[in-house]
């Protein structure tokens, strides 16, 4: 069982009035790449810059390591931070911003020179030690930002939003890049972003959070197939929610039919919500299909066509590998293991 | 963060004592009429009727008149240096400018001693004047000599926001001028002249209160003869000793500055705060 | 092409005319600075003798001394105060920034002689003697916001995860200023200091009105002495405007030299790694 490294409890936070995070309740592991995963405003960057020490908390306690480190300043902090626009010191060449941390605590100057090369290399920018920061590619500075954090052997790595400004290109490789350093550094990484499929992709954990709460933590597969509720729902992946009733268990009713699925548990004819992944919907001959519908909309996506089907009750969305006609009448079919039921989510929440 | 904010509170304290007080006092004795000690003062507005009295009147209107004349010939003088100077390429420009603020950096008094050299009436003016055979003149002690060195000490303040205004025009704004049928004097007018504004009024306001205020100019190339605001005020505070008087006087010039000048800021879009 | 370099030259004369009227006044000062007798029109040979008398006559060597010494204890003073309430400032809410500013600017807004009469009273009311201190102080005051006005442009600017970066890497927030912050904000402090030296080295009327005790800078004692001429006062123009002069240059110029410096030895770098 891997040991607790950061707890959150209770931590609140308001600003001029507005909630900023009510309540955050929060566990965070030794070597876990964990995200932070959100829309804009959700409180993400804030939970990360109160680890970090930059803002103080409402109200709540911040453990680290067992302690409660709430009041202690970000200099005295076992955390380092990656910065969303890297705030390099631009009158610094490479060494000298990756050197700064050991510096300040007065290592000797080989000691220094070595773990900087060290660290240059891990991030694959041997040799830059003399370069100016300022004529660095975007990629390469954010490199030098997380050289000059990882260096000081933190127990835990803040990422705030490190990607955003790179190309989409660059962001997949240093996606992968990211998750090869974490592993091999062998320590916590909480990274912050907005883009799902970045969290999916380099997680250990996830944490969706909308509004200043956290809405769901679990695993990229646990998010993605059996979201608590529809904000998770239509956050993450494309998803095409419908209100409906739970007969019994094993068995709901959405759009005037009846389908087997493998969800259980709840109160009988409870009015509840599904979560039908595009991909998900299968395309038949009407007669084949659990419902039927039109083609009313094809758009190519490059890895497939997205299709809109006007049903009885309602459009769907579907995913497909084949091309159809405006106006085909198809029928649709979904498999009891791809019927995610959620419970209905509170007005207020949506 | 909070770490840094203390480090304003030693200003702050400072501020207060060095630059609100002062003008606290100056307002509480502008109102009142105690004289030099506040013991016995009480709310007055003596001061401000004794304003409208014609002796005073005078100043007013001719430090008002002065204000005109200064700030007319600078701009007359100074607008076509300003944009003379942008038709120079940049290095050049630059050297210009160099060349026309440095006499600013030059202490105010040693550059209006300089002009009693030339224009007392045995001075250069005069000497050269007679060499060539032409009547000497005396300028020196009046309205004339006064305003000379007003403009001489202003005119960078005029060409400066000018220039600044004009440097930013993009050169392209003319081309399509051309383009679409201006001649060169339209041209100037409805798109350099127009573009220029926001310096203009910058260099016309502050070259106006700066000549309103003056103090040392006129006393020195203007002799006792020469009253304008500032010198009222000096003379009610160091010979006459009416304080009230003086602290009236300085609180209107004061606050007519202040707003004229908040008024120019919110007009012009390049402020920063 | 004529016509364009007829216009030219037009121009080049008008601005030629307006610089005479400029320097005119400087020119004469610094030609009778070297004149042997007291005459301000006549010249009758050249001679250092004014120059001389600089430096023995006891008046104006004590003025000098003033004006220079509380130039630079306020260009110092007002620098660090004007910097820290720089950074400071910035990381006030708006609306405090803002009335700050407008507190800021009321000095250098002012008419001098409304300024040096507040300044006068204040001194009188709290019964401190006028001298010395009392102009060095009021010479703070109206440096200081010279000096903000210069670093807090430069301030604003700044990347504001950078004084956090540098405490997230271990540095105090003392550190964090002067390791990080101050190197940022070299351009704007030294031209805030350099303002405020020129601000000072310049000032008349308010050092005229604060102070007392028989304490003067070179402005006062020009102003009494313009009713008898004296060509030491030329002299002292003359040393003043030389150095004003060459500082401005230097100043203007020093980018230069230390970019072609600094294009030499990248260019012996490149050579070197290849």
């Amino acid at each position: 069982m891997s040991k607790k490294i950061i707890e959150l409890k209770n931590i609140t936070k308001s600003f001029d009035h507005q909630t900023i995070l009510d309540q955050i309740n929060l566990t965070i592991y030794e070597n876990e790449f964990l995200t932070l995963l959100g829309p804009s405003g959700c409180g993400k960057t804030t939970i990360l810059r109160i680890i970090g020490g930059f803002v103080e908390a409402d109200g709540g306690e911040v453990i680290f390591d067992g302690k409660n480190i709430a009041s202690l300043p970000p200099y005295k902090r076992e955390v380092n931070t990656v910065f969303q626009k890297y705030a390099l010191f631009p009158f610094m060449n490479v060494h000298d911003n990756v050197a700064f941390g050991l510096t300040i605590k007065k290592l000797k100057k080989s000691e220094i020179d070595r773990k900087v090369s060290e660290m240059l290399k891990l991030v694959g920018l041997e040799g830059f030690e003399k370069r100016n920061v300022n004529q660095l590619s975007g990629g390469q500075q954010q490199r030098v930002a997380i050289a000059r954090a990882l260096v000081n052997e933190p127990k835990v790595l803040l990422l705030d939003e490190p990607l955003g400004a790179l190309d989409a290109k660059l962001r997949k490789d240093m996606q992968t890049e990211l998750k090869k350093i974490q592993k091999e550094i062998g320590i916590t990484f909480i990274f912050v972003t907005h883009d799902q499929e970045e969290a999916l992709s380099m997680s250990d954990t996830v944490v969706v959070m909308n509004h200043g709460s956290i809405q769901q933590i679990g695993s990229p597969i646990d998010i993605y197939n059996e979201p608590k509720n529809r904000f998770v729902a239509n956050f993450i992946g494309e998803s095409n929610i419908i209100p409906g009733i739970m007969k019994s268990d094993y068995l709901v009713q959405f759009d005037h039919c009846d389908f087997p699925c493998v969800d259980h548990g709840f109160l009988p004819d409870e009015e509840i919500e599904i979560v039908l992944r595009p991909e998900d919907i299968i395309l038949s001959p009407p007669e084949h299909g659990q419902l039927t519908g039109i083609v009313t909309d094809i758009t190519f996506k490059g890895v497939h066509y997205e299709i809109i089907m006007k049903g009885t009750c309602r459009n769907y969305k579907v995913q497909t590998t084949k091309y159809y006609e405006l106006g085909t009448e198809l029928g649709m079919s979904v498999i009891p293991d791809n019927i995610h039921v959620m419970h209905k989510m509170k007005e207020e929440w949506q | 963060m909070k770490h840094f904010r203390s480090m304003t509170i030693p200003y702050i304290v400072w501020a207060l004592a060095f630059i609100v007080a002062p003008f606290v006092l100056i307002i509480i004795y502008a109102f009142t009429d105690g004289g030099l000690s506040l013991t016995d003062a009480s709310f007055s507005l003596d001061s401000f009727h004794d304003m409208i009295d014609p002796l005073y009147a005078t100043v007013f209107a001719r430090s008002f008149e002065t204000g005109l004349i200064t700030t007319a010939v600078c701009f007359l003088l100074g607008y076509p240096m300003a944009y003379f100077i942008t038709k120079f390429d940049e290095k050049v420009q630059s050297i210009l400018i160099l060349l026309t603020t440095i006499p600013m950096w030059i202490n105010l008094l040693l550059r209006t001693y300089a002009w009693i050299g030339i224009l007392s009436d045995n001075g250069i003016l005069n000497a050269v004047l007679k060499s060539l055979g032409i009547q000497p003149i005396s300028v020196m002690y009046t309205g004339v000599a006064v305003n000379i060195g007003l403009v001489c000490n202003f005119l960078p303040f005029m060409i400066l926001p000018i220039h600044t205004s004009l440097s930013k025009m993009d050169p392209s704004l003319l081309e399509a001028a051309y383009d679409l049928g201006a001649n060169k004097v339209q041209a100037f007018v409805k798109v350099v002249f127009k573009y220029s504004i926001p310096g203009v009024l910058n260099g016309v306001i502050l070259t106006f209160l700066m000549a309103i205020s003056a103090f040392v100019i006129p006393k020195l190339l203007g002799g006792g003869q020469y009253t304008l605001l500032g010198n009222l005020i000096e003379n009610q505070f160091i010979s006459v000793g009416n304080w009230n008087f003086g602290s009236a006087i300085s609180f209107i010039l004061a606050i007519v500055i202040l707003f004229t000048i908040s008024f120019l800021k919110r007009v012009d879009p390049d402020d920063e705060t | 092409m004529k016509k364009f370099h007829t216009s030219k030259l037009l121009y080049g004369i008008y601005i030629g005319i307006l610089f005479v009227f400029f320097y005119l006044p400087i020119a004469v000062t610094m030609f009778f600075s070297f004149n042997s007798s007291k005459s301000l029109t006549h010249f009758s040979g050249f001679s250092l003798r004014w120059y001389v008398n600089l430096i023995t006559d006891r008046e104006i060597v004590d003025a000098v001394w003033v004006s220079i010494s509380i130039a630079i204890l306020a260009t110092l003073i007002s620098t660090i105060l004007g910097t820290l309430t720089s950074i400071g400032i910035s990381k006030c809410r708006k609306v405090i920034r803002e009335l700050f500013m407008n507190i800021n600017n009321i000095p250098m807004m002012n008419p001098d002689i409304v300024t040096a009469i507040g300044f006068m009273i204040l001194f009188s009311s709290l019964r401190i003697p006028k001298g010395y201190y009392t102009m060095l102080l009021a010479h703070i005051t109206f440096c200081t916001p010279y000096v903000i006005t210069s670093v807090w442009p430069k301030v604003k600017n700044l990347d504001p995860n950078l004084a956090d970066a540098a405490m997230d890497l271990g540095a105090t927030p003392f550190q964090a200023l002067y390791k990080v912050l101050l190197p940022m904000l070299k351009e704007g402090i030294f031209a805030g200091a350099l303002l405020a030296f020129t601000m000072s080295f310049d000032d008349f009327v308010i050092s005229y009105f604060v102070t007392g005790n028989g304490v003067s800078n070179i402005s006062i004692i020009v102003y009494n002495m313009t009713k008898r001429t004296n060509p030491t006062i030329n002299a002292l123009s003359t040393i003043v405007i030389l150095v004003i002069f060459v500082t401005m240059f230097i100043v203007r110029f020093i980018p230069y030299i230390v970019r072609k410096n600094k294009k030499g030895r990248n260019h012996i770098l490149h050579e070197e790694i290849n």
